[in-house]
């Protein structure tokens, strides 16, 4: 088994040829920072690993980190480095570096048809000549020159490729150090070693090289890209005409962001709309096969002590949660994934950077906020392509306050009921649109605040600079986005929405059907907390199923009505007009649904966002805090809101 | 003059990287040294975006202040 490294910049179409290759489902999109985890799999007699994109193999960031941890320690046999064709001087930067680390590379430049386009023409003979080793281009996206990389790779033999040749001072120091490769000592050089017997020697070479006056950033690491330079002078001819009349439009000062919250807002509005029916006909469907199944269960003599916690528990939980997940997602996530195949996400980012500089935070944070939106979670590992560690923290901690797809459903039906109206007039479309594009705003607005005022308190520290890359716009694969968005991440995350909701329907029939005292232990538990609900604008139902809604929030509407109706069977609850009548009649108002509204958007992150939080901070004490910021927010503005509502009205 | 005194649609060379190791090493992989061409193309609140070496490349203003350019061109 050949075991295959792939490296190379972000955004070159590493994932691109890795899925291509092995057949998987490796998420990709067109900006910097997509794969921030190591990927493994194969073809044929090849084990393939997709490495993190990093521009250097001397690490910014952890996810830089864990590819120079890989490509250094060397547990590969070749290492294939993805070139973008377009941009390829400044990708020759890594090929060098990689160089010193070993000879057994393959330069795969990709992209070649986007290059040809752009006239942009390579010499790959030249470059195959000049670093003596196999140079390959290829298109993965247009499955051009695949066969070709094959077999080159099944038929590689190592040769003595091209080497750096820096400040004699500087080769002095590589030979004293004596590393594996000549990388190592570079790299020792520049960031140090966490060998102590080692880091004595870097410093009496470090000290050797200030004597003479030189500045080893700049003797090694420029002088890589001077020979970069060099090398890209003698093979690319490049004639490229560059437009960025679209890019004029949608960063500039004044109308950049707007367009951007308008094409969110559209999204979020497409998503919903398009919902109604496909939803609708679930809910039907289910309720309809819930019956029959139910009836065949008594038919066959099924004791009810089976067929009861079976049906109005784990069945009607878990169809709820398909019937209202599943149709915005499956429309959402297709939507979203074309913006990333585009390029716009990087383009937020730029436009949002002035606000997130002024909160003294990343301006990644956009990306990582804008990821939120689909799932909370997938924001919190998103934030490994911040660099800064305070500001990977504030990007974390704020996350939850984005409305995930599992909240949206909840605040879009309190929308509908109490301030839009059930039917669907032109106002009232114009209507809906307008008060999610403030619910949205809101939760911006107040990433933005916590931010800042996480930046001037528990994680006051220097900012960071912040680099971004915006990558060339990409017709997008619509085919492709479809298939991948609804695979990989519609079905990922109804999936693990489903299995949290099975166990949640079951605990919730208990609770509903277990009578302490002539009372179910939900309605003592509600009864409990209703005092408190009331001072929130709330009441004890509703606080008690955001707390049984921590596995995921998209259950929170169905144990509310469940509690509600704790003695009848199963209503259409698609029925918006029903579900009305329900609320208000269990004491529901305009300020109810104020208080709900805001509640949802600020309150503790679910589990599995919660889970992942420890597993990216590594520590209690920030899981911790992730959880009880959003928490006292939620509950301070529910509280101030309702209550100086009640006293207006 | 730094960077940030660029016009948009003006290129010029740059002589000199004053910015903190950090930063420098960040430019250094973005492919831009002593000597190499860089030219103002999009400008936003605090932070412009530069075409390096044929890639558009967003840097904020007071990082900028700190990379010096000679030789402007429109």
């Amino acid at each position: 088994m050949t075991k295959i490294a792939l490296i190379g910049n972000p955004n070159v179409g590493k994932s691109t040829l890795f899925n291509e290759l092995t057949g998987m489902h490796q998420h990709t999109g067109n900006w910097t920072g997509k794969t921030v985890g190591i990927a493994k799999g194969y073809y044929k007699d090849l084990e393939i690993y997709d490495l993190p994109g990093a521009y250097s193999l001397i690490p910014h960031s952890k996810e830089e980190e864990v590819t120079s941890d890989f490509i250094i320690n060397g547990n590969y046999d070749i290492a294939l480095i993805v070139c973008d064709a377009l941009v390829l001087e400044r990708n020759l930067n890594i090929v060098l570096q990689t160089l010193e680390v070993t000879n057994n590379v393959i330069l795969c430049i990709n992209l070649i048809d986007e290059a040809k386009k752009n006239n942009i023409i390579i010499d790959y003979d030249k470059l195959a000549s000049i670093l003596n080793i196999p140079v390959i281009g290829i298109s993965a996206r247009k499955k051009i020159g695949i066969d070709k990389l094959i077999d080159t790779i099944n038929n590689f033999k190592s040769n003595n490729s091209f080497q750096i040749n820096y400040n004699s001072k500087i080769e002095e120091c590589i030979k004293i150090l004596n590393t594996k490769s000549r990388f190592e000592a570079i790299k020792y050089l520049i960031v140090g070693s966490s060998d102590k017997y080692i880091n004595e020697k870097v410093k009496q070479c470090r000290l050797y090289l200030n004597d003479n006056n030189i500045d080893i950033n700049n003797s090694i690491l420029g002088n890589i890209v001077k020979n970069s330079e060099d090398i890209a002078k003698k093979v690319v001819i490049n004639n490229k005409k560059y437009n960025f009349k679209i890019d004029r439009i949608l960063t500039n000062k004044v109308t950049g962001i707007p367009i951007m919250i308008i094409l969110l807002v559209l999204i979020f509005y497409i998503s919903i709309r398009g919902a109604n029916y496909p939803s609708d006909l679930l809910f039907r469907l289910f309720n309809y096969i819930g019956n029959n199944l139910k009836n065949i269960l008594i038919n066959i003599h099924i004791p009810s002590i089976i067929y009861e916690p079976l049906m109005d528990g784990i069945y009607r939980v878990t169809t709820w949660v398909i019937a209202v997940m599943l149709p915005p997602m499956a429309i959402f996530f297709p939507l979203f994934t074309l913006l990333e195949d585009l390029g716009i996400l990087p383009r937020i980012a730029f436009n949002m950077d002035g606000l997130f500089n002024k909160s003294n935070a990343c301006g990644k944070q956009a990306l990582t906020m804008m990821m939120g939106f689909g799932c909370n979670a997938v924001g919190v590992t998103g934030s490994r392509i911040i660099d800064s560690k305070r500001e990977r923290l504030i990007a974390i901690l704020t996350n939850s306050f984005i409305p995930c797809n599992g909240r949206f459903p909840t605040i879009i039906t309190i929308l509908t009921i109490f301030f839009i109206g059930v039917s669907s007039s032109v106002f009232n479309s114009f209507l809906s649109i307008l008060l999610l594009t403030i619910i949205i705003l809101i939760s911006i607005f107040m990433t933005f605040i916590v931010s800042k005022i996480l930046s001037i308190t528990i994680l006051k520290g220097i900012q960071s600079s912040f680099i971004l890359e915006l990558p060339p716009y990409r017709k997008p694969l619509i085919f492709k986005v479809i298939i991948r968005s609804i695979f990989d991440r519609t079905l990922f995350v109804l999936g693990r929405a489903v299995i949290v909701s099975i166990p949640a329907g079951l605990i919730i029939w208990l609770l509903n059907n277990i009578y302490i005292s002539d009372m179910n232990i939900l309605n003592h538990l509600s009864n409990i907390l209703n005092n408190f609900g009331l001072l929130l604008g709330m009441d004890g139902v509703i606080l008690l199923a955001f707390l049984l809604g921590f596995p995921a929030n998209e259950i929170v509407i169905p144990i509310m009505l469940m509690i509600y109706m704790s003695n009848n069977s199963l209503i259409d609850i698609s029925n918006l007009n029903v579900l009305k009548n329900i609320l208000v009649s269990n004491g529901w108002t305009f300020i109810t649904a104020i208080s709900v509204l805001i509640f949802t958007l600020f309150h503790f992150p679910c589990s599995t966002t919660l889970l992942t939080i420890k597993r990216e901070t590594n520590s209690i004490k920030w899981t911790i805090i992730s959880f009880i910021i959003p928490l006292i927010i939620g509950i301070v503005l529910c509280f101030i809101v309702s209550n100086i509502i009640r006293v207006i009205i | 003059m730094s960077l940030c005194d660029l016009k948009i649609g003006e290129s010029g060379y740059v002589t000199k990287i004053n910015c903190n190791d950090d930063i420098r090493v960040r430019l250094y992989d973005l492919g831009l040294i002593e000597g190499t061409n860089i030219k103002l193309i999009l400008i936003s609140n605090g932070i412009n975006a530069y075409l390096i070496k044929n890639s558009l490349i967003a840097i904020r203003n007071k990082d900028a202040l700190n990379i010096i350019v000679g030789e402007v061109n429109d």
